[in-house]
């Protein structure tokens, strides 16, 4: 599925219990991040849940995987790999994805008052995509 | 006995309503709402007679001077201290130990000797006495509590000894609302030679103090949890005990006598105000403990006992909730853990509720660590909260547990 179709699906809920409730089996079926990864390492600061961060640089691009113990963090963090996964640097630092979150009715995810740590998660796609 | 839904109106802020809906607010252990009183007696100074106390000879500043007097006499009757000279205005509870831990602390504890402090204390009772530790070399000493969040007397007394210099204990836990018996801790200190400090920031929220009676040396509560405004707290202490301790801070209003080759410092409580002191924090805090006095703390208990019976007994309706702490004198603080589900996604759901509780460590992040977790949600009571409150929490967390449940 592409960020588009995402949209697209996203456009048909009517309230918050059916868009979370399927940000939710996004994060279900978000591939789990090896325990090996879990450290301090990969963690992303900021965070009220634990948020991992791992990225693989290949052919150019960057292939990002990510997890949380906190399942709602779990989906978002699907959208944000399905947004910036796979991209070149260019690509990556040219993505608006405030703009993206608001199509998806999920801007108050991006909020820095709201302390998930996304905003942490972007930052740090981005510093990977400045520093290749 | 206060009827709950007459009081409830004069803290403007239960009108508000987010999204159309009224808030339900559970987080007083965090930080109390304010009645209207204290809002109107800090603009009654701001509107009548602001000045900077303590300097002026004009009628502005004389009247603040003696209203902000005035709020040391309501605080030092508030805890029954002996003198209001024991009664040192601060920015909030944590400045208080940090004021301890820095004067008193460093002037008396040495490499070799302890500081004892429960596992269940908030960082700002634990860590000024860690950083004291690794400056002199003297060692930090943890007594623990039981599985339930229980004090364990042999466990105290076994820590407690001839190298204790000073005994740190919260009055009633911020996670487990576990009562310490401080009173015994205190005379129990006392018999080694140790000093005793009691975190009274919760306790002093929920039941009276007698300072003389704890018998403690020093004692620190802020003004956000006491019903008044954020940046004023307070630190009492033994007048003898403070007579000797060096200041703190230096600057305005804490001098006796300044030239370049020396200067003298005033005595207590002034020599531990430097710079302008909050007068109007301070004057509003008097009003919150003012307005705690005329409901009455015989009225208070009686009200949120009910409340803490009826918030167990309906938080357990919740399926796979379990309440961490259960002590057997406990306040009007649950944290809680619900099944495998992450309290930020519990809060989330909450929140779209309407419901407010604060969920993560708690700064006190040893003992929820302790107790099996990294992250606990907590729903608090405070004088306000009613049975709707409770009810609202617990039809949110069926939902939460409902939306999160794994088919």
């Amino acid at each position: 599925m592409d960020i588009e179709e995402l949209i697209e699906n996203f456009s048909f809920f009517e309230n918050w219990e059916e868009k979370y409730q399927y940000v939710i089996d996004l994060g279900h079926k978000l591939e789990p991040l090896d325990d090996s990864f879990k450290t301090e390492e990969w963690k992303v600061k900021g965070c009220q849940s634990q948020v991992w961060l791992v990225p693989q640089f290949a052919d150019g691009r960057i292939h990002f995987k990510g997890d949380s113990d906190a399942i709602l963090v779990r989906g978002i963090i699907a959208i944000v790999l399905m947004i910036y996964n796979d991209k070149t640097p260019e690509e990556i630092k040219s993505i608006d994805v405030t703009k993206i979150f608001a199509k998806l009715g999920l801007e108050e995810n991006l909020t820095p008052s709201r302390r998930n740590g996304m905003l942490s998660m972007v930052s740090k796609i981005r510093e990977y995509a400045e520093k290749t | 006995m206060y009827d709950v839904y007459e009081i409830r109106k004069e803290f403007p802020i239960f009108g508000v309503l987010v999204n159309g809906k009224p808030v339900t607010y559970l987080d007083t252990t965090a930080s109390a709402q304010k009645p209207q009183a204290v809002f109107d007696a800090m603009s009654n100074v701001y509107h009548r007679f602001y000045a900077n106390p303590h300097r002026g000879t004009y009628y502005f500043a004389d009247a603040i001077t003696s209203a902000f007097e005035q709020a040391r006499e309501t605080v030092r009757e508030f805890i029954n201290a002996r003198e209001t000279r024991e009664i040192v205005f601060t920015r909030n509870a944590t400045e208080s130990i940090n004021l301890v831990a820095a004067t008193w602390g460093m002037q008396n504890v040495k490499a070799g000797d302890e500081v004892l402090i429960s596992e269940a204390e908030h960082h700002a009772n634990l860590v000024p006495w860690q950083h004291l530790c690794e400056v002199t070399g003297a060692k930090l000493v943890v007594f623990p509590v039981d599985d339930n969040g229980e004090f364990m007397r042999e466990e105290f007394y076994a820590r407690l000894g001839e190298k204790t210099k000073i005994v740190a204990v919260s009055a009633m836990s911020n996670v487990l609302g576990t009562m310490f018996p401080i009173e015994e801790i205190a005379a129990a200190a006392h018999k080694v030679g140790a000093k005793v400090l009691v975190d009274a920031c919760q306790f002093a929220v929920h039941y009276p103090i007698d300072v003389q009676k704890i018998d403690c040396d020093f004692l620190a509560f802020s003004g956000h949890k006491t019903y008044g405004p954020t940046g004023i707290g307070v630190l009492y202490g033994k007048a003898e005990i403070l007579e000797k301790m060096p200041p703190y801070q230096f600057g305005g209003d804490m001098i006796e006598n300044v030239t370049f080759e020396k200067t003298t410092y005033a005595d207590i409580p002034a020599r531990f105000e430097a710079g302008t002191p909050a007068s109007v924090q301070a004057i509003g805090m008097a009003e919150g403990l003012k307005y705690i006095k005329k409901l009455g703390f015989a009225d208070i208990i009686k009200h949120e006992e009910e409340l803490i019976k009826y918030t167990t007994e309906r938080l357990l309706e919740v399926p796979q909730l379990k309440i961490i702490g259960t002590a057997k004198k406990k306040g009007g603080v649950f944290s809680f853990a619900v099944g495998n589900i992450h309290p930020q996604d519990i809060a989330f759901v909450l929140n779209k509720e309407n419901v407010a509780i604060r969920i993560g460590h708690h700064c006190a992040q040893p003992i929820v660590n302790r107790m099996g977790y990294n992250s606990l949600a907590r729903a608090s009571l405070g004088l306000y909260s009613t049975k709707e409150d409770i009810d609202n929490l617990v039809a949110a967390l069926l939902k939460a547990e409902k939306f999160f449940r794994e088919e």
